[in-house]
């Protein structure tokens, strides 16, 4: 049977594609019933018996446990602040792009119960510069929201104040990390800070802060709705509920899909997505944004499971990006592409990361280009193990943040499935070499 | 030693802007948290951000002009060269490299080289793969594109046909 979509968080923007983003229909769909109800709950409900119940894991790229990150608050540190991470920009990813621009109060509604169980009173949302509609769409819903008592002094008559500031970025990937986007937050440059103190202990302004993604946020009104328990029953093992996965490439119908997770790469890239068109064969796809190693067509029957993915097929689901790419394609062109974008983004901050990257990128290229030498894919390999001791996953770095060893996901794409080509085209024969650094292999096919 | 006497900046932002900036810093709880929204600020206004609003917006903060340029020049969409009035953004990220991107870029870039008007950049993933291949023209987005119809959507922009946005994005 084919599959279909589980609608929770997208139910609204596609059942009502022209106004899904307006106060109006918010309102006439449930709008902000959940947080009515969520004020009638003590702060500690909300977090332990909806949201930590709920199982709901960060949707922004790392998987976390959200009422798990909430606990981690200092009880009694006062102010503590709520970061809403809008800064989208994994490539591939372009889910929260719609959540923004279609669906605002969702968000909003998402953003005042969170607030409202941490007990903070002043949040952001940090949105990616590029982001001109969204931006505008998020501004429209914050003051229509402030104007009907959602947002600002004494919520609906609850005495809790929250004042919500929108916040535009300007073109970095890196403030897309959280330690990142706090210190572009507070007018630096993003480069990310070495954790602890984490940032829920000491954060934005060096108070309490909680950063969330988008999708997380927008899921945290249904979870009130439904109950926390109800969401959990949805999903597979510890990867519950919904996900909207982004698939673009070559497929028939690119665009964002939500599914209960537990369904298969098949499902979403042939079925969902329409498979590869003109019946040309796929050579491999990306599961989980630039950053996750690449799987292969027999990958396919693989759930949709973020500990599956990282566990047995040593890659991840990260920001649900899945790229997919036909027998035409050139895995070393698209391995360079992918090194060049994180040359371009890597901060400068930490060594093996502002070298690695670069040096990465150039060796591809002239592999590439037929030039590569021998010694070529040891070269990389040795790069990667500068950044990432072991290329294990899930990964040891020796940089503050996880865009070093994400430079070294399209190395290990290439190294695991494709290095008969690679080795034909840079003149290295197996026996030739001595390889210091090896790639750790998935477990089942 | 008597400090150095401080050069008060020229003024770069109206008076209409002053306010809003001022507006602006109200919202942080920390005043250099404006740094990014005040340089959209002189950029919705200028086009591009000179060393002269770079000073302003440091004496409005209470920062170094310094500290100002450090942040400023770590992102890209602040343009610290005067720019064309309208700044073509094209995706040539995998998802869009796969599906033109390149070859899109390559027209715009070679149709707009001598065109004062109109520049054109090669940008990372827009987080739009599903317009594959993606552009934005000062932040509006259009998608998929062939050179083309690309040319065309640019002219209509030069003409007036469309309204663009700010060099920031904003509206105008």
């Amino acid at each position: 049977m084919a599959v279909t979509e589980t609608r929770i968080v997208t139910q609204r923007l596609r059942d009502f594609p022209d106004d899904s983003h307006t106060i109006e229909r918010y309102l006439a769909t449930g709008g902000y019933e959940s947080l009515r109800r969520a004020l009638g709950m003590t702060p500690a409900q909300i977090g332990e018996e909806q949201v930590k119940a709920s199982g709901l894991r960060g949707r922004g790229g790392a998987g976390f446990g959200t009422g798990q990150k909430w606990s981690f608050l200092p009880p009694g540190v006062f102010p503590r602040y709520l970061c809403v991470n809008a800064d989208e920009g994994e490539p591939s990813t372009f889910k929260d792009h719609m959540l923004l621009e279609r669906d605002p109060h969702q968000l909003i509604e998402g953003v005042v119960i969170s607030a409202f169980a941490i007990e903070c009173h002043t949040a952001f949302i940090y949105i990616r510069g590029e982001f001109a509609l969204g931006a505008e769409r998020v501004a429209q819903a914050l003051a229509e929201a402030y104007e009907r008592g959602f947002v600002g002094p004494d919520v609906l008559g609850s005495g809790f104040d929250l004042e919500i500031v929108l916040h535009r970025g300007a073109g970095a990937y890196i403030a897309g990390d959280e330690t990142g986007l706090m210190e572009s937050l507070e007018g630096e440059r993003a480069m990310p800070r070495i954790k602890p103190p984490f940032p829920a202990v000491q954060g934005l302004y060096a108070q309490p802060t909680i950063v969330n993604n988008v999708e997380t946020l927008s899921t945290v009104p249904h979870i009130i709705r439904m109950g926390g328990e109800e969401y959990a029953k949805l999903g597979v093992g510890r990867s519950t509920g919904t996900r909207i996965f982004s698939v673009s490439g070559h497929v028939a119908r690119p665009g964002n899909y939500e599914v209960e997770l537990g369904v298969t790469f098949r499902d979403l890239i042939y079925g969902l997505a329409g498979g590869i068109p003109d019946g040309r064969e796929m050579k491999f796809f990306i599961p989980g944004g630039a950053s996750s190693p690449w799987l292969l067509p027999e990958h396919l029957d693989s759930p949709l499971d973020m500990d599956h993915v990282q566990n047995d097929l040593k890659s991840m689901l990260g920001s649900g990006a899945v790229m997919v790419f036909d027998e035409t394609v050139d895995p070393v062109e698209i391995a360079w592409r992918l090194s060049k974008f994180f040359a371009h983004e890597s901060c400068g901050k930490c060594t093996p990361c502002r070298e690695g990257s670069g040096w990465i990128e150039r060796v591809l290229w002239r592999i590439l280009n037929g030039r590569g030498r021998p010694e070529d894919l040891d070269l990389l390999l040795d790069f990667g193990d500068n950044i990432v001791p072991g290329l294990g996953a899930p990964f040891a770095q020796t940089t503050i943040c996880a865009l070093g060893p994400s430079t070294m996901s399209p190395v290990v794409g290439l190294v695991r499935w494709f290095r008969d080509e690679v080795e034909q085209r840079t003149g290295a024969t197996r026996a030739g070499l001595e390889r210091r650094v090896t790639v750790p292999m998935p477990e089942v096919g | 030693m008597t400090p150095p006497e401080r050069v008060q900046p020229p003024r770069v932002l109206t008076d209409d802007n002053l306010a809003k900036a001022r507006e602006i810093i109200a919202l942080y709880p920390h005043s250099k948290s404006a740094v990014l929204p005040l340089l959209h600020l002189v950029q919705d206004q200028e086009g591009w951000i000179s060393d002269d609003a770079m000073r302003e917006v440091a004496a409005l903060l209470g920062l170094q002009p310094a500290q100002v340029l450090g942040t400023c020049s770590f992102y890209t969409m602040f343009k610290r060269d005067p720019v064309g009035r309208l700044v073509v953004s094209v995706c040539t990220n995998v998802s869009c490299y796969v599906n033109g991107g390149p070859e899109l870029y390559d027209a715009l870039q070679q149709r707009y080289s001598e065109d004062a008007d109109v520049t054109v950049e090669e940008v990372e993933c827009l987080a739009a793969c599903d317009q594959a291949p993606v552009l934005q023209v000062n932040y509006e987005y259009h998608g998929p594109l062939t050179p083309e119809v690309a040319e065309d959507l640019v002219e209509d922009y030069k003409s007036g046909r469309l309204t663009p946005r700010t060099v920031s994005g904003s509206q105008g």
